[in-house]
């Protein structure tokens, strides 16, 4: 029985797509013909930048919803509802707060009528297996995020799943506890403990990815595809200071800023671009601070991103939101993996703060369409205000209703420091007035 | 923190009354109308109950304490029954909750105790010239008094179910049947014994005055605390109103001891802080009855039976399922449930129509109109007079936690404790001096609400950050400008809430304060409450009709444009933490 799984896939997806509804009627593609194909004794990555539809694609597989169209299978049977011999572990842990570690563990068990006796005898061994010994009948409200997260796995683990699924499984740990999981993880696999034939893992983190997975895909974003296929053939355990680790994580550092490039260049009508470019919201303190960290040493208006990620301990996503929020100024430039200043970024670093509210409001308006927009419009209606709803429609022509939210919290934050315009929360009103 | 929790609907819904609410209220009132249409087809004359007569012995209370408090249990158990039915269905089905929720909030502001008047005809015809029918009417009058909020938090839970826990009981093939009792009932918990706590203190004020009512030419009278104070009443005995204020002071005590506190123990696990966030509620309620943990002990065959029946594998029924995420919802049923809401909705609307027209002529509905528009005055000027004394208070009060901790119970107890049992002593007084009732009977609306305005305000100043108020000491802000922007913005959440609860108390004792008697003297005050209870008392059912549909109409409105807004504004701007 063992042998004939091990041969057919566990897992075959087929030119999935998948759409979500967005606000002005049409449908946004998230999932764009994605293909996927798991064998046992692989752990695969899902790597991409936050909006890639790498969490979505995890949620077809563990049935929690279906595609739009295309073919997902799992062990040869199309997936409809959560499939026996799958389950997940949670970004958020997702325990419940009134059940006990035990009970928590018990649950999955329970809800597939397993006998009591024998429930508790391999919820037992789970929580041993991942080291809770000592905490079955604490809640989880009383562990720390670390602890809880073993609490996820044990749940996962105990009903000896084919595939695990994990979603981000360690992002919302502090480093070290992320670290002492992962490798506890990983050494229970390749000592052939635990009772999964494959791992399914979907992350962010490149550095994370490369660690422990045999497989990485890399999704590129809007909509989500499979832009590259990595094999990791480093032996486990592996060490993150190996020169050819490093390599690897440079080159796919390289590679997801490449996919971004392209993104930028006014392509007409196409999502992410013009009016409808979405805002991911950073705080103006955040890229003067940037900006300066750039100009200083020792990167002189030019650095590295793993390097600049290890030192301002930031998560690839968070750096690279930061570095397409300054490219999209033209405070800076992002290629290859590095990110350097331009010349607009050199002069912003040394500037007075009046200055550079100036400089940074001129850039607003040249670079960012919805700004112009909202400028010209509120210079030519008489009462020189305009509500919110008026922007948010036109977002939402472009962008699910989300992102339009994300992208107008962005605009009223970077308006408000350019001093572009006025918002006034409460009547969700833009106007020219500046109280004095 | 808990006291959010409370029946204001932060739904999605827009603050506005909108056309379900015109449906709802249309089928709310229709039903009325079809009820007592029934009654007075049938030949059988509403009889007159032949019951045991109540006696004003003292010694004769324990037994009547007794009854009255069985039947306030009865109310309870069916008030969560109805709960747990009625919320799933909404909560499940997208076509169940288009009807179930405006209906629901319709019946939330209708004056229970205009409920009772058809009830009473009601069940009096089911069980023609039996005490049952009247027992089965007044614990029908206390569920509606306690059902409606309750149902409203349960519903909320439910569709604010954490996604990821929605996720991951599916992802472990969790049957509906135990995602429904390993989820959406726990994580339902806290705000649901919140509610039925409020609900209970709410009860007790129905169960009193539902005991002694006189609908037409049927007088009801079951034995109880409530019918021993209207023979109090009666024959002017004050020492006995005195034994029944004693007694329910006894009964409410010994409630809230054996009840409710292990029951608030218990649920104590149920808070959802998984996120260990700073937000882990500071409610003094649980503070409170978080001190009895030995009692815990009794919960635990509870906690058998509901690991027994939550583990049935039972699949929830395909038509209560919400459609897949993906697929549209067949646009075809759709339909046809609309035009089954429309015809339905038409036929109330007509029979309403056709029942009224017979007798009443469009002068009634203006007077009606005149009379509500009167007692919302009345409810007006009341709340603002209870704010300007209990803001003050409350404020002194809770910025000094050792006497906030034992003054916080008592006010909580004086808002359970039902007002209607004190109304003769005020009644006495006003009848010796011969005061004018238009104006003394009004405070008797708001006697047992108040309350809520101090308890809540006591919550809002012990809650306030000890860093705001040092901040405010070092910077020298005192006086007015210390009240103006630093404690009455830091309070306004709390106060609206309290306020809220305390102007639907006021609306429905007008029914019972803006008519009283004593012995022979009866005072009436002019009011859309006085309107409702000279019409039941006459049998006049029209009348009751139109006058409680005013009644739900001007409660409704003035939820919808002046409370949700200013508690949506306090949730918004002035929430702190």
């Amino acid at each position: 029985m063992l042998d004939q799984t091990v041969q057919n896939s566990l897992l075959d997806i087929r030119g999935v797509c998948r759409s979500f509804p967005k606000g002005s009627g049409e449908d946004l593609l998230v999932l764009e013909k994605v293909d996927l194909t798991l064998r046992a004794g692989e752990i695969v990555g899902l790597l991409g930048r936050s909006g890639s539809g790498k969490s979505t694609l995890l949620r077809i597989i563990a049935g929690l919803i279906s595609p739009s169209s295309g073919d997902a299978k799992c062990r040869g049977e199309t997936i409809v509802g959560p499939p026996n011999g799958v389950s997940m572990v949670f970004q958020s842990f997702a325990l419940f707060p009134w059940l006990t570690v035990l009970q928590n563990v018990e649950l999955g068990l329970e809800a597939l009528g397993v006998e009591s006796t024998e429930r508790r005898t391999r919820a037992l061994a789970a929580i041993d297996l991942i080291g809770l010994d000592g905490f079955e009948s604490a809640y989880p409200k009383e562990l720390s995020g670390g602890m809880r997260q073993r609490v996820g796995f044990a749940r996962a683990l105990v009903v000896h799943p084919d595939l695990l699924l994990m979603d981000e499984p360690f992002s919302a740990l502090d480093v070290l506890t992320a670290e002492t999981l992962r490798t506890d993880l990983i050494d229970l696999w390749i000592e052939g403990r635990l009772p999964i034939k494959s791992v399914l893992m979907v992350t962010h983190n490149i550095e994370e990815a490369v660690l422990m997975c045999d497989r990485i895909l890399v999704f590129s974003s809007n909509p989500g595809r499979v832009a590259a296929e990595i094999k990791v053939d480093l032996p486990h355990p592996r060490n993150r200071l190996d020169p050819t680790f490093r390599q690897l994580v440079d080159s796919i550092y390289a590679r997801m800023t490449q996919r971004a490039e392209p993104k930028s260049p006014a392509i007409e009508g196409i999502h992410g671009t013009g009016v409808g470019m979405v805002l991911n919201h950073v705080s103006s303190n955040v890229l003067s601070g940037l900006i300066e960290t750039l100009a200083g040493a020792p990167y002189n208006g030019h650095a590295d991103l793993p390097i600049l990620a290890g030192h301002l301990q930031l998560e690839a996503d968070e750096i690279f939101h930061l570095g397409e929020a300054l490219q999209l100024l033209r405070f800076a430039q992002l290629s290859e993996g590095d990110l350097m200043l331009t010349d607009a970024g050199k002069r912003f670093a040394h500037l007075e703060t009046d200055a550079r509210k100036k400089l940074f409001a001129e850039h607003l308006i040249n670079y960012v369409p919805v700004m112009g927009l909202i400028r010209r419009v509120l210079d030519e209606r008489p009462s020189h205000t305009a509500p919110a709803a008026r922007f948010r429609n036109e977002l939402e022509d472009y962008m699910s209703e989300d992102y339009a939210d994300e992208t107008l919290k962005t605009i009223v934050s970077w308006g408000r420091y350019a001093e572009l315009f006025a918002y006034d929360e409460q009547s969700e009103l833009f106007s020219l007035e500046n109280p004095h | 923190m808990a006291l959010q929790d409370l029946r204001i609907p932060t739904l999605g819904q827009a603050m506005r009354p909108n056309i379900w609410d015109v449906v709802a209220l249309i089928l709310v009132i229709g039903a009325m109308v079809l009820i007592v249409y029934g009654g007075e087809q049938t030949t059988a004359p509403l009889s007159t109950l032949d019951v045991t007569p109540v006696s004003l012995d003292p010694s004769n209370l324990p037994a009547y304490a007794l009854r009255t408090t069985l039947r306030m249990l009865l109310a309870i158990v069916c008030s969560i029954i109805f709960t747990f039915v009625y919320a799933a269905l909404a909560a499940k089905s997208r076509r169940a909750e288009m009807v179930l929720i405006p209906l629901l909030d319709i019946l939330q502001s209708v004056p229970i105790l205009g409920f009772l008047t058809f009830t009473v005809v009601f069940f009096m015809n089911l069980f023609p010239g039996s005490v049952f029918g009247a027992e089965l009417a007044c614990v029908f009058a206390i569920f509606t008094s306690q059902a409606w909020n309750m149902t409203f938090s349960m519903y909320q839970s439910m569709r604010n179910v954490p996604k990821d826990l929605e996720e991951a009981s599916q992802s472990f093939h969790l049957s509906g049947w135990q995602h429904f009792w390993r989820l959406d009932v726990p994580f339902a918990m806290p705000g649901l014994i919140w509610n039925t706590m409020m609900s209970m203190s709410g009860g007790w004020f129905f169960v009193v005055a539902s005991e002694a009512i006189t609908v037409g030419n049927t007088t009801v009278t079951l034995p109880g605390i409530g019918s021993y104070v209207a023979l109090g009443i009666q024959k002017q005995n004050l020492p006995a109103i005195g034994y029944a204020i004693l007694a329910m002071l006894l009964v409410i005590i010994a409630y809230d001891q054996l009840l409710f506190r292990p029951v608030v123990a218990w649920a104590d696990k149920f808070r959802f802080e998984q996120t260990a966030s700073g937000n882990a509620p500071t409610s003094w309620m649980l503070d409170l009855f978080r001190r009895t943990r030995a009692l815990r002990a009794l919960s635990y065959p509870f906690a058998a039976m509901n690991k027994m029946i939550s583990n049935w594998h039972l699949a929830v029924p395909a038509i209560l399922k919400r459609p897949a995420k993906n697929g549209p919802p067949s646009r075809v049923i759709d339909a046809l449930w609309l035009v089954l809401i429309v015809v339905s909705t038409s036929y109330a609307a007509w029979r309403i129509y056709q029942y009224l027209s017979a007798t009443l002529g469009p002068l009634d509905f203006l007077s009606a109109i005149g009379y509500g528009l009167i007692t919302l005055l009345r409810v007006i000027v009341l709340i603002f007079f209870a704010t300007l004394i209990w803001v003050p208070v409350g404020v002194w009060i809770g910025l000094r936690p050792k006497l906030a901790e034992r003054i916080q119970p008592l006010a909580q107890f004086l808002a359970a404790f039902p007002a209607n049992l004190a109304f003769p002593v005020f009644v006495v007084i006003i009848v010796r001096y011969g005061l004018n009732a238009n104006i003394w009977l009004s405070p008797l609306m708001i006697l047992g609400t108040q309350w809520y305005i101090l308890f809540n305000v006591i919550a809002g100043a012990s809650a306030f950050p000890t860093d705001l108020r040092e901040a405010a000491g070092s910077f020298h802000l005192r006086g007015w400008r210390w009240w103006v922007k630093v404690i009455l913005p830091g309070i306004f959440p709390y106060y609206i809430t309290g306020a809220i609860t305390a102007s639907g108390g006021s609306w429905n004792a007008s029914i019972v304060a803006e008519v009283a008697s004593w012995g022979d003297a009866h005072l009436t005050a002019t009011g859309i409450g006085a309107y409702i209870a000279t019409a039941t008392e006459a049998g006049d059912f029209p009348r009751v009709v139109l006058g409680i549909a005013i009644m739900c109409i001007l409660v409704t409105l003035f939820n919808r444009l002046l409370w949700r807004p200013l508690y949506a504004f306090g949730e918004r701007r002035l929430r702190l933490g």
